[in-house]
């Protein structure tokens, strides 16, 4: 049933009302048509970042760095300068600008397999050094852009190009918890584990980001947002049911919360919403 | 400033320091440690960061990051860390950054050993990583030259947007001589303003995105195309030598570069003395090489004898520069092991009087 208020408005005044914008386009993501899949939650967490950078009015002081796998191509979408580094290496070059001009905002932007697996060692001394840098880390349990190989994070028993029979933890170890492994250092930081695959996890991811990039803006300490997501092509389903697959099968091995927090030490993590 | 007594290693350190650089990466090896811990003291002195990176590899991708963002920067490391730096090289001359280098060789393969030795010409001189690139790369004989030579490799990477490689053998690192630095050294006033750093995007100039990614072929080529064009730039502006006992006749010339060209100098100066007629050639640019000049050169000679702290790396230049139309005849030391001014000598008379065999062809 429609509101006396609607009934009685000019028609001058609904054409205002209609113009005015409800949900735009960052500005901090360039109007492009990316190259990503249908289904995946890359763009989500693309846009997480860009509504993060405007609201906190950083995009003109923000370098980003992109990784080796399926953001490889991040630069192109992100409308800031870039950096693109090689693989597992974004800590590392990240670290280069920030200690070179430190009133620059400095972000990368990694994969699995960049971050977790050959760019371990950068990422935890980057960590550990406490420099004042965003780590945004996209877990979708498997390598994207090479075609659907096995990475450090895929899950106990799952299907890859390089796992045929599942992944064996007896010969293949066991999924790293990074945002686990990472808080385990006594450096300062904040380091949280979020989600994208339904409504309620991006609006909680997006607080994950927007805090992460606060403390980097205050001067802080070093941030790092792991974010569960997801990879139909390579996971070989439907995106719906890739959305349930990570609350099935990700989320009880990477649990959600905020790990630490630089004032806090070392703590065991809060469910989301109850901090 | 007046002339003070240094190691090559701190000369380098500080000359970097005079020429405006307030940024290191490195990771500590033997035998260079002392120019990471000069400068772990003396940049916080002068508004300056020094990094300890975790690893060479880090130390190279971190010299990406800065260079990247616009500031000079510099690594300096030992022979089997260079060769991890190969990877971060390959990017940054892809994306065209301006950094340096220092490479105070150690003999390999492999861990190899920590003595001197001139076995990384190769790696440095034919691009050393991955792909069609060169690096611009000087080899100093003395702590004075090192120094002179450093600061010019600033000046050479902001003017070309390349990574530059000072080359110097275990020996340029750790003997100490008068060095004289000017108090700031600016860079040169006509290098071109770096409008393609990442600094920070405000719409005043096109988005900044280094990179070395180009998955279309014909842009891919296009770019290749560039980097050769400003090679071949670097290969006729760039070429550094010195020469000694040119004027006159000589029946040998001798090529040697680096520290080895300093006991050549000593041998054939005693040589002389007894009226042999042999002169040297120092090749100061190693890329680009001075090929051009080193066939002149030789065209007064009978023969050339190559002198080198490797089984022949820069041979191979020397033939590409001569071809067929003088002798080369070689003497290496390997191991670590240097060439005293006798065995030169012995080396040199050996030629002078048909008694060496000439290098093979392969």
């Amino acid at each position: 049933m429609s509101s006396p208020a609607v009934l009685e408005e000019t028609p001058a005044a609904a054409s205002e009302r209609t113009r005015a914008p409800v949900f735009g386009h960052p500005e901090s993501l360039r109007q492009v048509i990316t190259h990503y899949c249908p289904g995946c939650t890359h763009g989500v967490i693309h846009r997480l970042i860009a509504e993060v950078l405007d609201e906190l009015g950083v995009r003109e002081r923000t370098v980003g760095v992109s990784p080796v796998g399926c953001a490889v191509l991040a630069y192109n979408y992100f409308n800031t300068d870039m950096h693109e580094a090689s693989h597992g290496r974004a800590p590392a070059v990240a670290t280069g600008i920030k200690r070179g001009r430190p009133d620059l905002v400095v972000f990368t932007y990694q994969g699995d397999g960049d971050l977790a697996s050959i760019g371990l060692s950068e990422i935890l001394h980057c960590a550990n050094r406490g420099e004042k840098v965003t780590v945004i880390f996209v877990n979708n349990a498997i390598y994207g852009m090479t075609g659907g190989q096995m990475a450090p994070t895929t899950m106990p028993g799952q299907v890859t190009t390089t796992s045929p029979l599942g992944r064996d933890v007896s010969l293949a170890g066991h999924p790293l918890r990074i945002a686990e492994l990472v808080s385990a250092l006594r450096t300062p930081a904040f380091i949280a584990r979020g989600a994208v695959h339904t409504p309620l996890h991006v609006v909680e991811a997006r607080r994950l980001v927007r805090r992460a990039f606060q403390y980097q803006v205050e001067g802080c300490c070093f941030s790092l947002v792991e974010l569960l997501s997801t990879c139909p092509t390579n996971w070989g389903i439907p995106p719906h049911e890739a959305c349930a697959w990570v609350e099935k099968n990700m989320v009880p091995y990477y649990p959600l919360g905020v790990f630490k927090t630089p004032d806090g030490g070392d703590r065991a993590p809060r469910p989301l919403g109850r901090e | 400033m007046a002339r003070k007594l240094m190691k090559g290693t701190e000369a380098i350190a500080e000359a970097a320091i005079r020429a405006g650089c307030r940024l290191f990466f490195g990771y500590p090896i033997t035998p260079q440690n002392e120019i990471p811990e000069y400068l772990s003291h003396r940049l916080p002195q002068v508004g300056g960061t020094y990094v300890q990176a975790e690893s060479e590899v880090a130390a190279s991708n971190m010299l990406y990051g800065a260079s990247g963002a616009g500031v000079r920067v510099l690594t300096s490391s030992s022979s089997p860390g260079i060769s991890l730096m190969q990877e971060a090289v390959s990017y940054m001359a892809g994306a065209e950054l301006p950094v340096v280098i220092v490479n105070i060789m150690r003999a390999g393969p492999g861990l190899g050993g920590i003595l001197p030795s001139q076995a990384d010409y190769l790696q440095a001189t034919k691009g050393g990583g991955h792909g069609d690139y060169r690096v611009p790369v000087l080899g100093p004989w003395s702590v004075q030259e090192a120094a002179n030579l450093t600061m010019e490799a600033f000046d050479i990477a902001d003017r070309y947007r390349t990574p530059v490689m000072v080359l110097g053998d275990g020996l340029i690192g750790q003997m100490m001589e008068p060095v004289e630095l000017p108090d700031e050294r600016p860079p040169a006033p006509d290098l071109p303003p770096k409008t393609w750093a990442s600094t920070g995007w405000k719409g005043d100039r096109p988005r900044a995105v280094i990179n070395s990614l180009y998955l279309d072929a014909d842009t891919l080529e296009a770019h290749n195309r560039h980097l050769q064009q400003k090679y071949r730039q670097i290969r006729e502006r760039e070429r550094r030598f010195q020469m000694r006992f040119e004027e006159g006749d000589y029946d040998l010339l001798v090529v040697a570069y680096g520290t080895v060209a300093r006991v050549a100098l000593s041998a054939i100066e005693e040589l002389r003395e007894q009226g042999r007629r042999v002169a040297l050639f120092r090749p100061i640019s190693l890329y680009p090489y001075p090929y051009r000049e080193l066939a002149a050169a030789a065209e007064k000679a009978r023969a050339v004898l190559v002198l080198e702290l490797s089984a022949g790396q820069m041979l191979e230049d020397v033939r590409l520069a001569l071809g067929r139309s003088r002798p080369v005849h070689f003497h290496g030391r390997t191991g670590g092991h240097l060439i005293s001014p006798e065995e030169a000598a012995n080396r040199m008379v050996e030629v002078l009087e048909g008694r060496s065999q000439e290098v093979a062809d392969v």
